[in-house]
Protein backbone atom coordinates (compact mmCIF):
# COMPACT_ATOMS: atom_id res chain seq x y z
CA UNK A 1 0.00 0.00 0.00
CA UNK A 2 1.40 3.57 -1.18
CA UNK A 3 0.71 5.84 1.49
CA UNK A 4 3.17 8.35 0.25
CA UNK A 5 3.30 10.95 -2.19
CA UNK A 6 5.85 10.86 -4.45
CA UNK A 7 6.53 13.12 -7.51
CA UNK A 8 9.36 13.72 -10.08
CA UNK A 9 9.90 16.48 -12.12
CA UNK A 10 12.81 17.42 -14.89
CA UNK A 11 14.05 20.98 -14.72
CA UNK A 12 15.55 22.46 -17.14
CA UNK A 13 17.84 24.44 -15.29
CA UNK A 14 20.71 23.73 -13.22
CA UNK A 15 21.03 21.93 -9.66
CA UNK A 16 22.31 25.31 -8.60
CA UNK A 17 19.23 27.40 -9.52
CA UNK A 18 17.07 24.38 -8.22
CA UNK A 19 17.91 24.61 -4.51
CA UNK A 20 18.22 28.04 -4.43
CA UNK A 21 14.59 28.51 -5.60
CA UNK A 22 13.97 25.86 -3.14
CA UNK A 23 15.89 26.94 -0.40
CA UNK A 24 15.66 30.80 -0.45
CA UNK A 25 13.03 31.31 1.17
CA UNK A 26 11.76 34.62 -0.86
CA UNK A 27 12.23 32.42 -3.72
CA UNK A 28 10.43 29.45 -2.39
CA UNK A 29 7.28 31.92 -1.75
CA UNK A 30 7.21 32.74 -4.87
CA UNK A 31 6.37 29.39 -6.44
CA UNK A 32 4.90 27.67 -3.17
CA UNK A 33 2.76 31.19 -2.93
CA UNK A 34 3.83 31.63 0.66
CA UNK A 35 4.81 34.87 2.34
CA UNK A 36 7.61 33.40 4.60
CA UNK A 37 8.77 35.65 7.51
CA UNK A 38 12.61 34.79 7.23
CA UNK A 39 15.28 32.04 6.34
CA UNK A 40 15.08 28.67 6.02
CA UNK A 41 17.09 27.31 9.21
CA UNK A 42 17.42 23.58 9.83
CA UNK A 43 16.10 22.70 13.41
CA UNK A 44 14.23 26.23 13.13
CA UNK A 45 10.09 26.56 12.92
CA UNK A 46 9.53 28.37 9.36
CA UNK A 47 6.71 30.74 9.94
CA UNK A 48 4.60 32.33 6.99
CA UNK A 49 1.20 33.15 5.68
CA UNK A 50 -0.06 31.33 2.32
CA UNK A 51 -0.63 33.82 -0.61
CA UNK A 52 -2.75 31.62 -2.85
CA UNK A 53 -5.98 32.94 -3.70
CA UNK A 54 -8.99 31.63 -1.22
CA UNK A 55 -6.30 30.45 1.14
CA UNK A 56 -4.82 33.56 2.60
CA UNK A 57 -6.24 33.05 6.18
CA UNK A 58 -3.95 29.81 5.74
CA UNK A 59 -0.96 29.96 7.81
CA UNK A 60 2.16 28.31 7.02
CA UNK A 61 4.30 26.80 9.72
CA UNK A 62 7.11 24.25 9.53
CA UNK A 63 9.83 22.85 10.80
CA UNK A 64 13.23 22.51 8.82
CA UNK A 65 14.98 19.44 9.15
CA UNK A 66 17.89 19.22 6.48
CA UNK A 67 19.45 21.34 4.30
CA UNK A 68 22.22 19.51 2.50
CA UNK A 69 23.41 21.87 -0.53
CA UNK A 70 22.29 21.12 -3.80
CA UNK A 71 21.17 17.10 -3.05
CA UNK A 72 18.38 17.61 -0.20
CA UNK A 73 16.04 19.82 1.57
CA UNK A 74 13.64 18.65 3.88
CA UNK A 75 10.68 20.14 6.43
CA UNK A 76 8.04 18.83 8.51
CA UNK A 77 4.68 20.75 8.10
CA UNK A 78 0.85 19.83 9.40
CA UNK A 79 -2.04 20.14 7.20
CA UNK A 80 -4.37 22.31 10.26
CA UNK A 81 -6.12 24.96 8.36
CA UNK A 82 -7.04 26.38 11.78
CA UNK A 83 -5.36 29.69 12.07
CA UNK A 84 -4.59 29.11 15.97
CA UNK A 85 -2.81 26.07 15.23
CA UNK A 86 0.58 25.17 16.45
CA UNK A 87 3.18 22.78 14.97
CA UNK A 88 4.07 21.63 18.50
CA UNK A 89 0.89 19.99 18.91
CA UNK A 90 -0.01 19.10 15.41
CA UNK A 91 0.59 16.08 13.75
CA UNK A 92 3.03 16.63 10.77
CA UNK A 93 4.11 15.06 7.56
CA UNK A 94 7.74 14.96 6.28
CA UNK A 95 8.41 16.76 2.95
CA UNK A 96 11.94 15.99 1.27
CA UNK A 97 13.51 17.66 -2.15
CA UNK A 98 16.15 15.48 -3.38
CA UNK A 99 17.84 16.79 -5.97
CA UNK A 100 19.90 15.03 -8.79
CA UNK A 101 21.68 16.60 -11.53
CA UNK A 102 21.77 15.40 -15.25
CA UNK A 103 22.37 16.20 -19.06
CA UNK A 104 19.01 18.04 -18.98
CA UNK A 105 19.57 19.73 -15.81
CA UNK A 106 17.69 18.78 -12.56
CA UNK A 107 15.81 15.93 -11.89
CA UNK A 108 13.65 17.04 -8.60
CA UNK A 109 11.84 14.46 -6.68
CA UNK A 110 9.43 15.34 -4.18
CA UNK A 111 8.23 12.78 -1.31
CA UNK A 112 5.70 13.63 1.35
CA UNK A 113 4.91 10.68 4.19
CA UNK A 114 3.67 10.20 7.16
CA UNK A 115 -0.25 10.80 6.17
CA UNK A 116 -1.21 8.30 8.89
CA UNK A 117 0.02 10.84 11.32
CA UNK A 118 -3.20 13.07 10.47
CA UNK A 119 -6.58 13.01 11.69
CA UNK A 120 -9.40 11.33 9.00
CA UNK A 121 -11.01 14.26 8.21
CA UNK A 122 -8.35 17.29 7.94
CA UNK A 123 -9.10 19.37 5.47
CA UNK A 124 -11.89 16.95 3.30
CA UNK A 125 -14.66 19.48 4.73
CA UNK A 126 -13.10 22.42 3.29
CA UNK A 127 -13.91 21.09 -0.41
CA UNK A 128 -16.58 20.41 -2.54
CA UNK A 129 -16.19 16.82 -3.12
CA UNK A 130 -17.41 14.64 -5.67
CA UNK A 131 -19.51 12.19 -4.54
CA UNK A 132 -19.29 9.68 -7.24
CA UNK A 133 -22.02 6.75 -6.81
CA UNK A 134 -21.14 3.67 -5.53
CA UNK A 135 -19.58 1.99 -8.31
CA UNK A 136 -17.30 4.65 -9.40
CA UNK A 137 -16.40 4.67 -5.56
CA UNK A 138 -15.43 0.98 -5.62
CA UNK A 139 -13.43 0.93 -8.78
CA UNK A 140 -11.91 3.85 -7.41
CA UNK A 141 -10.62 2.00 -4.27
CA UNK A 142 -10.23 -1.41 -6.10
CA UNK A 143 -7.89 0.56 -8.50
CA UNK A 144 -6.05 2.13 -5.31
CA UNK A 145 -5.53 -1.24 -3.20
CA UNK A 146 -4.43 -3.12 -6.27
CA UNK A 147 -2.03 -0.61 -7.10
CA UNK A 148 -0.48 -0.39 -3.63
CA UNK A 149 -0.39 -4.20 -2.60
CA UNK B 1 -26.59 -0.83 -0.68
CA UNK B 2 -25.87 2.90 -0.70
CA UNK B 3 -23.12 4.98 -0.27
CA UNK B 4 -23.05 6.78 2.57
CA UNK B 5 -22.60 10.28 2.83
CA UNK B 6 -19.93 12.38 4.43
CA UNK B 7 -21.58 14.41 7.11
CA UNK B 8 -21.30 12.03 9.41
CA UNK B 9 -17.13 11.64 9.07
CA UNK B 10 -16.40 15.42 9.58
CA UNK B 11 -18.39 15.11 12.65
CA UNK B 12 -15.70 12.24 13.80
CA UNK B 13 -11.84 13.05 14.61
CA UNK B 14 -10.87 9.20 14.11
CA UNK B 15 -7.21 8.87 13.35
CA UNK B 16 -6.22 7.10 9.45
CA UNK B 17 -3.59 5.14 11.59
CA UNK B 18 -6.15 2.28 12.36
CA UNK B 19 -6.99 2.69 8.60
CA UNK B 20 -3.78 2.57 6.99
CA UNK B 21 -2.41 -0.10 9.60
CA UNK B 22 -5.45 -2.61 8.16
CA UNK B 23 -4.09 -2.17 4.97
CA UNK B 24 -1.00 -2.88 5.31
CA UNK B 25 -1.49 -6.81 5.01
CA UNK B 26 -1.82 -9.11 2.31
CA UNK B 27 -4.46 -10.75 3.74
CA UNK B 28 -6.37 -7.77 4.71
CA UNK B 29 -5.88 -6.38 1.06
CA UNK B 30 -7.44 -9.59 -0.48
CA UNK B 31 -10.27 -9.99 1.80
CA UNK B 32 -10.88 -6.18 0.88
CA UNK B 33 -10.00 -6.61 -2.77
CA UNK B 34 -13.43 -9.49 -2.22
CA UNK B 35 -15.48 -7.56 -0.11
CA UNK B 36 -15.26 -4.31 -2.27
CA UNK B 37 -17.40 -5.69 -4.60
CA UNK B 38 -20.51 -4.94 -2.33
CA UNK B 39 -21.24 -8.51 -1.72
CA UNK B 40 -21.79 -9.28 2.13
CA UNK B 41 -19.72 -12.81 2.99
CA UNK B 42 -19.81 -14.73 5.79
CA UNK B 43 -16.77 -16.12 7.81
CA UNK B 44 -17.01 -19.57 5.78
CA UNK B 45 -17.15 -18.32 2.59
CA UNK B 46 -14.26 -15.94 2.91
CA UNK B 47 -12.34 -18.83 4.28
CA UNK B 48 -13.29 -21.25 1.32
CA UNK B 49 -10.42 -21.24 -1.33
CA UNK B 50 -7.93 -19.64 1.81
CA UNK B 51 -5.28 -20.98 2.75
CA UNK B 52 -5.77 -19.41 5.87
CA UNK B 53 -7.72 -20.90 8.99
CA UNK B 54 -11.62 -19.44 9.96
CA UNK B 55 -10.13 -18.15 13.20
CA UNK B 56 -7.07 -16.65 11.29
CA UNK B 57 -9.14 -14.63 8.94
CA UNK B 58 -11.95 -13.78 11.78
CA UNK B 59 -8.76 -11.93 13.43
CA UNK B 60 -8.22 -9.96 10.23
CA UNK B 61 -11.82 -9.55 9.82
CA UNK B 62 -11.98 -7.60 13.17
CA UNK B 63 -8.70 -5.31 12.32
CA UNK B 64 -10.69 -4.54 9.22
CA UNK B 65 -14.03 -3.78 11.77
CA UNK B 66 -12.16 -1.75 14.46
CA UNK B 67 -10.70 0.41 11.44
CA UNK B 68 -14.61 1.01 9.76
CA UNK B 69 -13.70 -0.70 6.84
CA UNK B 70 -15.81 -3.62 7.13
CA UNK B 71 -19.23 -4.20 8.99
CA UNK B 72 -20.49 -6.98 10.69
CA UNK B 73 -24.50 -7.79 10.00
CA UNK B 74 -26.09 -10.44 11.20
CA UNK B 75 -28.26 -12.74 8.62
CA UNK B 76 -30.12 -15.46 10.50
CA UNK B 77 -27.58 -17.93 12.42
CA UNK B 78 -24.62 -16.44 10.90
CA UNK B 79 -22.41 -13.48 10.50
CA UNK B 80 -21.93 -11.72 7.47
CA UNK B 81 -19.27 -9.07 6.22
CA UNK B 82 -20.10 -6.05 4.72
CA UNK B 83 -17.80 -3.35 2.98
CA UNK B 84 -17.91 0.41 4.23
CA UNK B 85 -15.94 2.52 1.32
CA UNK B 86 -15.82 5.63 3.86
CA UNK B 87 -12.33 5.04 5.55
CA UNK B 88 -10.60 4.24 2.44
CA UNK B 89 -12.25 6.77 0.30
CA UNK B 90 -11.56 9.69 2.47
CA UNK B 91 -7.58 8.50 2.87
CA UNK B 92 -7.27 7.91 -0.86
CA UNK B 93 -9.58 11.54 -1.44
CA UNK B 94 -7.14 13.28 0.81
CA UNK B 95 -3.82 12.04 -0.92
CA UNK B 96 -5.27 12.83 -4.43
CA UNK B 97 -6.07 16.31 -3.06
CA UNK B 98 -2.73 16.76 -1.66
CA UNK B 99 -0.88 15.66 -4.83
CA UNK B 100 -3.02 17.74 -6.93
CA UNK B 101 -1.58 20.40 -4.62
CA UNK B 102 2.25 19.69 -5.68
CA UNK B 103 1.64 19.05 -9.38
CA UNK B 104 0.65 22.77 -9.17
CA UNK B 105 3.24 24.08 -7.23
CA UNK B 106 5.96 21.63 -9.25
CA UNK B 107 4.44 23.52 -12.51
CA UNK B 108 4.57 26.80 -10.98
CA UNK B 109 8.64 26.18 -9.63
CA UNK B 110 9.02 24.69 -13.15
CA UNK B 111 8.25 28.06 -14.71
CA UNK B 112 10.03 30.27 -11.99
CA UNK B 113 13.18 28.14 -12.28
CA UNK B 114 13.62 27.64 -16.38
CA UNK B 115 12.46 31.38 -17.43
Amino acid sequence: MNHRIEKRIQLQAPVSRVWRALTDYREFGEWFRVKLDGPFVPGQVSRGQITYPGYEHVKWEAIVQKMEPEGLFSFIWHHSLDPNADIANEPTTLVEFKLEKNESGTLLTLTESGFENLPENLRLEAFPRNDGGWTEQMKNIENYVVQGS
Amino acid sequence: MSYKGRSRVTARRRLRAPVFAALGDETRLSLIAKLCGGQPYSISQLTRGSRLTRQAITKHLRVLERAGIVHSVRRGRESRFEFDPEPIAGIKEYLDFVSEQWDQAFSRLKAFVEN
